[in-house]
């Protein structure tokens, strides 16, 4: 595949040279299907990404829906003071980090685990069998995962409860949904259940890309299959491993609310609710928008520090960087 | 010790099948005994111990979903948006990731930033909102096609894989007298068939299973609701009925329904459309990822 790729190097680098040499208004003519090509996409980001970004301005206003962000007062830094005041805050943002670091490490650790697990499968036929079966939940939405989740933790009649009460650890069903001390690791559990087989492809794709003389080298050494594991095929993903590791610590803040949306209940809230959850019933509740959008902006600026922070952390260690 | 070694070569392939197998069990299972509970008899199911077969085998959840009107419309509507959205995603999708991936194209550059920063800059959750509250998009159809129709990440993988195409397939098609469209819709995309699969999987598949579009924007209408939402709503509904008693369980009874069943049901059959699609896509979605991320 690299070897495609330098094999038309040379003719790519000379096609702008030539266009240079044109004015402008012919080359202009001359891409004018190109042009036409991007024009949907750059109005469609104009609009639904950049368009948003106008609404911050709410942040600093006292927003009245019958004004407008054209007539509504400025309040400076106001929402933003209330908002480090308010008692709720400090939960939902606690959850919203202890979640993302529980399914970033879990999530991390068991693709790593399950890739090198694979590839030691020979069999062809198994292997595919058992990728094919975990990918399957990647495509299923949260809606499903947390029926599934709910189904069988249910109290009555769900099959883990059932299960625990016929082992005899239990002798009353848990009602596994209404305790807060629980939500944490269901949440994490039900993440790593959808999301670890997908994960693998990646490592998967870069195990089969490891010189094969390493493993012959190891063979003639008398290395164990373990030890092939755990001094070729682990330290051969490491680089892959350690770019995605840092690439979503950038994202950390962005934790996603679905899952916790669907799988939370009135009951464990303190438990459950995430900054986005926090920021929606603020706003549907109390019809106080300028709160919503503050957390909003407060969220991207922590993630633009991070992403920022691990991108120079990224260049400073290794070769390679983000952007 | 090459016995020695055989040994446990022997062990270790069996402990490592053994936690596979184990894996793939715990994975399909949930899917089996949610078929198990939707096959069963409402009134029966109650008496519990359904794991992998149902014991008194009935359609009457699957008529139950599919007789009641607004369920079907959902269906409907559900098969409708996952059909336009995809077809305009996949072509937009496209003509981007062509025009970003060709050297020549005097705007690549700040088209490429431009696009990029769309991974980073976000407005939130509130911002959009009312975004669309203003643009008119509230309870109409387009809202669930508009505001996703094409995303940084797929363009991304569309384009490096166009970028490491011959550049002689380009060239020839232009020197045949076709202009940028028409090569890209029948010359790039027909030899680009992992990347295509791949891409359509993604946006056919977020789709589908997209329900918090329609709990934000179109929950007014009952004519725009989904198969997703409806799902969730009926979630929602028993996790509060059984959280406060089980007596509305047998209020249930009475009408011969049990919420656990209709649940199992519906999940079934939202689930059933993407299990039967990407088996068949699933050796393109491997290699379209593989090849992209790989060139990094």
């Amino acid at each position: 595949m690299r070897k495609v790729l330098t094999e038309h190097q040379p003719a790519a680098m000379r096609r702008p040279a030539v266009a240079k040499s044109r004015p402008l208004w012919r080359t202009l003519y001359l891409q004018r299907y190109l042009l036409l090509m991007t024009v949907p996409f750059v109005i469609w980001a104009l609009i639904f990404s950049y368009g948003p970004l106008w609404g911050w301005i709410m942040a600093f206003q006292k927003y009245k829906l019958g004004l407008g962000i054209w007539h509504s007062p400025f309040v400076g830094l106001d929402n933003f003071k209330e908002l480090f005041k308010d008692d709720d805050f400090y939960p939902a943002l606690r959850n919203t980090l202890v979640m993302a670091v529980m399914n970033l490490v879990t999530g991390f650790v068991g693709a790593i685990v399950l890739a090198l697990m694979l590839n030691e499968v020979k069999n062809k036929l198994f292997k595919r069998t058992i990728q094919t079966i975990t990918y399957i939940p990647h495509f299923v939405s949260w809606v499903v995962i947390a029926n599934i989740v709910i189904t069988f933790l249910s109290p009555d009649g769900g099959m883990i409860n059932a299960f625990l009460m016929k082992l005899g650890f239990i002798h009353e069903p848990i009602y596994f949904m209404t305790k807060e001390g629980f939500f944490w690791y269901i949440q994490t559990a039900a993440n790593l259940w959808k999301e670890i087989g997908w994960s693998t492809i990646i490592y998967l794709a870069v195990l089969a890309s490891l010189n094969p003389e390493h493993y012959e080298a190891a063979d003639i050494d008398g290395a164990s299959r373990f030890q092939k594991m755990r001094y070729i095929s682990l330290p051969g993903i490491m680089p892959t491993a350690i770019l995605l590791l840092i690439m979503s610590l950038g994202w950390l803040i962005q934790g996603g609310y679905e899952s916790q949306y669907l799988l939370g209940n009135d009951v464990v809230s303190g438990h459950s609710e995430v900054l986005d959850l926090y920021a929606l019933r603020y706003s549907t509740e109390i019809g106080d928008f300028s709160y919503g959008v503050a957390i909003s902006m407060f969220k991207s600026f922590v993630s633009i520090v991070l992403v920022v922070a691990v991108n120079l952390f990224a260049r400073k260690t290794q070769q390679s960087r983000l952007f | 010790m090459f016995r020695d070694r055989s040994f446990g070569d022997y062990a270790f392939t069996a402990t490592n099948s053994l936690g596979l197998a184990l894996l793939g069990f715990v994975t399909l299972f949930p899917f089996i005994h949610l078929l198990a509970i939707s096959l069963n008899e409402p009134l029966d199911l109650i008496k519990g111990g359904i794991t992998w077969l149902p014991r008194k085998l009935s359609w009457f959840n699957y008529d139950y979903v599919f007789s009641n009107k607004n369920l079907f419309r959902a269906a409907f509507v559900s098969i409708a948006r996952t059909f336009v959205g995809t077809f305009l995603g996949v072509m937009c999708t496209a003509m981007i990731a062509y025009a970003l991936s060709r050297r020549e194209f005097i705007f690549r550059k700040p088209f490429n930033l431009y696009f990029v920063l769309t991974l980073y800059v976000n407005g939130g959750l509130i911002p959009g909102y009312l975004l669309i509250k203003q643009i008119g998009l509230m309870n109409n159809f387009w809202v669930y096609i508009l505001p996703i129709l094409v995303s940084a990440y797929n363009v991304m993988i569309m384009r490096s894989y166009f970028e490491q195409l011959p550049e002689g397939v380009v060239e020839s098609a232009k020197i045949d007298g076709a202009n940028d469209l028409q090569t890209l819709f029948r010359i790039i995309m027909p030899i680009s068939m992992p990347v295509v699969a791949t891409i359509t999987l993604f946006i056919g598949v977020q789709h589908w299973n997209s329900w918090f579009d329609n709990y934000l924007y179109t929950s007014r209408s009952q004519s725009l609701s989904l198969m997703q939402y409806e799902l969730m709503k009926v979630l929602l509904e028993s996790v509060n009925q059984s959280a406060v008693t089980a007596s509305s369980l047998n209020a249930n009874n009475v009408a011969q329904l049990s919420p656990q069943s209709i649940r199992a049901a519906l999940t079934i059959v939202v689930t059933v459309p993407i299990l039967l699609v990407y088996p068949f896509l699933q050796k393109y979605f491997v290699k379209g990822i593989t090849m992209s991320a790989m060139k990094e």
